[in-house]
């Protein structure tokens, strides 16, 4: 039988440690798997080699984790926002590496490396800062860049319904990078609004196919005043 | 001589956008143009988080953080819309199905080079976001700054010192003094205020400028 429900954090954070990378998704607070998140605080895990197209807000979800001082390195296109301050002290006193990158290619990176391809040349950034130090080519008139994948240990995935086979819908724009961190991470984790019986989801509109998801979760409300609860064991 | 306000710039530049064109409005002052669409034009928008047919700004009852654009503020979808992931996002805009993006800018050169993300090379916390894609894949960019900075330094520029979003790719530059359509490597006035003489407007301007043979007046179409 396949079930991907899960009910314990141990089992799906298993073999998973120190200096892990790990893809999270979601843009703003949209489509962003705040439980997983919290569970992944929870474990203990440091020097997180974090790939996530921003930094976070405020001081709980994904931000929690920069004032955890659980990552090594953020791989991302945005690292401003609320946590700009935190962001340039961990960057400017060198405990925290930054790699940033066009949103796009980012998003690219990320899809080409669950689909298999080692690399890609695109248009975007040619000619700038951005492609320092990167290999380029003249393709059909055009200046291109050489970006390779992105995959990861982990992707922390967050879906509206989902089934136990792990397929997934995604509401509205909380699509965003969900299904390309479904598919691009070796053990993915997802947590759903509302996990449904077999065939409730038609095929037709399955987002993320069930192949792409290993660990499934329902989504539970993490109280707002846990995110702190890191500095107790700290 | 009254330069445009934020909302006069929105208003001249949504003038010039197609019926039937899908179009990316960047954070920032271009997120403005939407409020002056020509109501009998169908145009879509589009956001990078993976949306074609965006709305308007909801009522506060009806927020939904679900719905929200590149910005990360709220929005509502019109009728026909469409969502899609990041990947496919980009994807409508790398792969140059977008028929316009408007974007904010720090510096303009005639070359058509734009600089709008970091004003220093060694900027430890650099932040480019989606601009760097807009820049590279959308059919036509258009720019929309103040003409001058706070302290009145020169935005339109010979070369841009800061770092380059873009290379070669702005078509046309509206700002509160005037509308520049940039070609065969050169800044040409086609709209300016009244009450500007040329030379006035050279003297705000760290370019070399040419004026189109008739130059239509840049009225503040927001005040209607």
């Amino acid at each position: 039988m396949l079930d991907r429900r899960c009910d314990s954090y141990a089992q799906a954070f298993a073999g998973i440690g120190d200096g892990a990378r790990v893809m999270v998704a979601g843009f703003g607070e949209a489509g962003r798997p705040n439980m997983l998140i919290k569970a992944l605080l929870d474990s203990g895990i440091k020097d997180i080699d974090l790939v996530s197209n921003n930094a976070g807000d405020g001081e709980t979800g994904l931000a929690a984790l920069f004032y955890a001082g659980r990552v090594r390195k953020l791989t991302c296109s945005f690292p401003r926002g609320a946590m700009r301050d935190l962001a340039l002290e961990l960057v400017t006193s060198g405990r925290m590496e930054l790699e940033v990158m066009p949103q796009g290619t980012l998003a690219e990176r990320i899809r080409a490396g669950g689909c298999g391809i080692p690399a890609f040349y695109t248009p975007t950034a040619y000619g700038t800062l951005a492609a320092k130090g990167k290999e380029t080519r003249i393709i059909d008139g055009k200046g291109c860049v050489l970006e390779t994948a992105i995959t990861a240990e982990i992707g922390l995935v967050k879906a509206h319904r989902a089934d136990r086979f792990g397929n997934l819908t995604f509401l509205n724009l909380a699509r965003n990078f969900n299904p390309l961190v479904a598919s691009a991470a070796r053990v993915t984790i997802v947590e759903a609004d509302e996990i449904v019986e077999i065939g409730d989801i038609d095929p037709h509109d399955v987002h993320s196919p069930g192949i792409f998801t290993n660990h499934l979760f329902q989504t539970k409300d993490v109280p707002e005043d846990s995110w702190q609860d890191w500095r107790k064991s700290a | 001589m009254t330069p445009l306000t934020r909302d006069g710039i929105a208003a001249r530049l949504a003038q010039d956008i197609q019926d039937g064109w899908h179009v990316n409005l960047g954070i920032g002052m271009p997120e403005l143009v939407a409020n002056y669409l020509p109501p009998d034009r169908e145009i879509l928008l589009h956001s990078e988080n993976g949306i074609l047919g965006m709305g308007p700004y909801p009522e506060e009852k009806d927020i939904d953080w679900t719905l929200i654009n590149a910005g990360k503020k709220p929005i509502t979808t019109i009728k026909g819309a469409s969502f899609f992931d990041h990947a496919w996002s980009f994807g409508i805009v790398r792969g140059g199905h977008l028929e316009l993006c408007v974007l904010g800018g720090y510096q303009v050169a005639p070359n058509g080079d734009l600089a709008n993300w970091a004003r220093d090379a060694d900027d430890p916390l650099p932040s480019i976001g989606g601009a760097m894609d807009l820049a590279a894949g959308a059919q036509r960019i258009f720019v929309m700054m103040t003409h001058n900075d706070k302290a009145g330094g020169f935005k339109v520029v010979e070369d841009c010192t800061f770092p380059l979003t873009g290379a070669g790719i702005v078509k046309r530059v509206y700002t509160d003094l005037c509308v520049l359509d940039i070609a065969d490597g050169k800044f040409v006035v086609t709209d300016m205020i009244d009450g500007l003489t040329r030379e006035e407007l050279q003297d705000r301007t760290g370019a070399k400028l040419h004026f189109a043979e008739r130059l239509a007046p840049l009225i503040n179409r927001a005040a209607a």
